[in-house]
């Protein structure tokens, strides 16, 4: 059992604002029934004042999921538009009292939630963060943007950090080396820009920072220099070395297809046997060495699941 | 809270049985000997084990006491008997298991592949958790060193022909395990006229203690200790002998020889009158496994639209314990693997409960329960986006991400 604080067991035994806010001046949809949980919040705002006047939340998700949200809602309601968007996910799990680290994500639901209402609100399509860089993490959908804004945030230096916070890698965890590399470049950012102390910085590569140690920080992530191959041969080779795997994997009743590749991501289908199970991650694996081993150059093999 | 607690969760583990805790604690102090020792003090604590090994294989039907093996628990029983076959099965390097087996076995041979020691074949199911026989079929040959594949599935209770795929393993050469850990004390067991060579069992899923099993090893099939030292059980598990923890298990033993019947009329019947009474109170949601065959203890739920972490809570103030298949319980972020190799809907995954019960268990546990859930899914399903929207819900809820 989670060791929840007092008050998040207060707002998930009893919520508040918990329904449908009728004639809702802003909706933010957040979230889906196949991550696990998903948060859709209301907001009417007074046109004059651009205050918050009342907002009500519906939820599916975990207790704390629900905690959040209705703690969202207790925060946002008198506060204007313009100060409603300052308000991060740790201020949300300051207000409940802390949130256990493997629930972080649940405040971080919340405050995408606020900025979807908001959007929404103001007429605007909330995309930014589908614009803000590449898609990271296929089993949770989290892309780049997301990740670096709650790696700002709350400084994170480590992967199990986010995965705690936004889900990324949580599920088969083809995508840890992507987003070793968005935290790589974003803790070096952090450094540059004073955020952050130099010795605490991830660094790729580098074996997990014992306590208190100083390390000379040499950032080299993504150092993928030689690009001998053109976009055509790699797709024939990756295509080859494919073909070559599938009667293996057939055999155990599952399959494996490409689907595209971009850049150093080879997007495959995994079918059958595979899926699903713990073990598609290991197939994953097998499947990368295998590409890796063939054009000589780092790739990072990604299954697309007709589930999510 | 004043009314007492309805525990529902023995597949989790179970209540030492007050006889077997009474039996264990004199070998913690007036007969302490170490029963290797040539003194008084040794011999009376080898008497004793000698006493509960005879009732376990009582227990399996086992031909001989030396085919028991005691282990710490279920977890070491399989990760000896798939290490062993690795090197006794000479030329052979693969492993069949299936897709739903507890993580002691999946996590090990995921493991074995990773680090190039194995090919490992999983086998998957359908809909209802049953064995593609057809895919193990195709998979066995004569590279195959161990097939594993648990007898009932712990979270579904679902039972696997395990006698046939013995046989069908035997059939090319390769040695056949199962982890029989939900099994052992709730359906009779006949291992001298079986096919299989090894069976893993744990001390706390049948009101005996914690951190203590056994993995049978039929007469004849070769073993390489998992842990070498001394020459405890005949030089296969090194290590001076949990005595009490043996002990405790005899007893546990002794008490499920004596109430095997109950498990199958008792227990059972308790089990599908709550599990009908749920599905008759509550809309949306099912039966998760192949109903027809499982364990009399065990039924899963999925109740749709809600997520089971929030179902517990709410269940726990009631003073109910279950548990769920749910991603957010565990601490992983995706649904039970169970669940997903049998394609349950995501709609209905993130909210199954799984209830399992004991001999322990009343009529009264039942009818807490009965009324207990009707409200809590309500609660949730109000607070639900998709509830609602069920019908229309991709339409009508359209998340920015996902
Ligand atoms: C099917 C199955 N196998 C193995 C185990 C592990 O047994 P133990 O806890 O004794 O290591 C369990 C219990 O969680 C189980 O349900
Ligand atoms: S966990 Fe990130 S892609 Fe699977």
């Amino acid at each position: 059992m989670w060791e929840y604080s007092e008050k998040v067991k207060d707002y998930f035994f009893n919520p508040k604002n918990s329904g449908i806010l009728e004639d809702a001046d802003g909706v933010g949809d957040v979230g889906a029934i196949s991550c696990g949980d998903a948060l859709r919040l209301m907001i009417k705002v007074d046109q004059p004042t651009q205050t918050i006047i009342d907002a009500k939340f519906q939820t599916f998700g975990c207790g704390s999921a629900i905690a959040s949200s209705s703690a969202l809602t207790e925060l946002i309601i008198g506060k204007t538009i313009e100060e409603a968007m300052g308000l991060t996910n740790q201020d949300i799990a300051e207000f409940l009292g802390g949130l256990p680290p493997e629930k972080m994500h649940c405040s971080v639901m919340g405050q995408e939630a606020l900025h979807a209402a908001i959007a929404n609100y103001r007429g605007e399509v909330w995309v930014d963060d589908h614009e803000e860089g590449a898609l990271i993490c296929k089993c949770f959908g989290i892309d780049e943007g997301m990740i670096e804004r709650t790696v700002r945030t709350n400084g994170l230096t480590s992967i199990e950090e986010i995965t705690n916070y936004t889900k990324a890698g949580g599920g088969c965890s083809t995508c840890a080396e992507g987003i070793e590399e968005v935290l790589a470049r974003v803790n070096a950012e952090m450094v540059a820009e004073g955020a952050l102390a130099a010795d605490r910085a991830f660094v790729a590569g580098a074996a997990p920072l014992p306590v208190k140690e100083k390390k000379v920080v040499s950032v080299n992530a993504g150092a993928n220099t030689s690009k001998p191959l053109t976009n055509l041969q790699k797709i024939r080779l990756i295509e080859e070395t494919l073909e070559s795997i599938r009667p293996s994997l057939q055999r155990d009743g599952g399959d494996c297809e490409l689907v595209d590749v971009e850049g150093n991501r080879v997007m495959v289908k995994l079918t059958g046997a595979c899926v699903g199970c713990h073990l598609s991650s290991a197939t994953i694996e097998g499947v990368q060495a295998r590409l890796v081993e063939a054009l000589g150059m780092p790739l990072l093999v990604i299954p697309v699941t007709n589930v999510h | 809270m004043t009314v007492s607690p309805v525990y529902l969760d023995n597949n989790a583990t179970t209540r030492c049985d007050p006889e077997v805790v009474a039996a264990m604690l004199p070998f913690f102090t007036e007969q302490f000997g170490n029963a290797s020792s040539m003194h008084a003090f040794g011999s009376e604590v080898g008497g004793a084990i000698a006493k509960a090994r005879r009732a376990l294989a009582d227990l399996l039907g086992a031909e001989f006491d030396h085919e028991i093996v005691y282990t710490g628990g279920g977890t070491e029983a399989d990760s000896t008997a798939i290490l062993s076959a690795l090197e006794t099965q000479t030329g052979r390097t693969e492993i069949i298991t299936s897709a739903v087996e507890h993580p002691a076995v999946l996590t090990l041979v995921a493991h074995l592949e990773k680090t190039g020691r194995a090919k490992v074949h999983v086998i998957p199911v359908d809909a209802r958790g049953r064995l593609d026989i057809e895919a193990y079929a195709r998979a066995l040959s004569d590279k195959t060193a161990i097939v594993s594949i648990m007898w009932a599935n712990n979270e579904t209770g679902t039972i696997f022909p395990v006698e046939q795929l013995a046989r069908m393993a035997h059939g090319v050469g390769a040695l056949f395990h199962t982890d029989a850990v939900q099994v052992v004390g709730k359906i009779p067991m006949d291992l001298k006229n079986s096919a299989i060579d090894m069976l893993s069992l744990s001390g706390h899923k049948l009101h005996g203690p914690k951190g203590i099993g056994a993995l049978y090893v039929r007469k004849g099939v070769r073993l390489r200790p998992l842990i070498r030292g001394g020459h405890q059980e005949r030089g296969r598990r090194a290590g001076t002998e949990n005595a009490p923890a043996i002990i405790g298990l005899g007893k546990a033993v002794e008490l499920a020889a004596a109430h095997m019947a109950q498990e199958q009329t008792t227990v059972k019947a308790l089990r599908d009158r709550l599990e009908a009474g749920l599905l008759q109170r509550i809309g949306n949601s099912f039966v998760t496994g192949d109903v027809e065959n499982r364990l009399p203890n065990t039924c899963n739920i999925a109740f749709e639209y809600i997520e089971g972490e929030a179902i517990l809570l709410l269940m726990n103030r009631e003073g109910i314990a279950a548990s769920s298949g749910s991603a957010c319980t565990s601490g992983s972020l995706e649904p039970s693997h169970v669940l997903r190799a049998m394609n349950i809907p995501y709609t209905a995954a993130h909210g199954a409960i799984r209830f399992s019960f004991s001999r322990e268990n009343s009529e009264g546990d039942v009818d807490r329960v009965l009324e207990a859930m009707p409200p809590i899914i309500e609660k949730l399903r109000d607070m639900s986006p998709f509830w609602r929207e069920r019908d229309v819900h991709t339409a009508a809820f359209n998340p920015t991400y996902a």
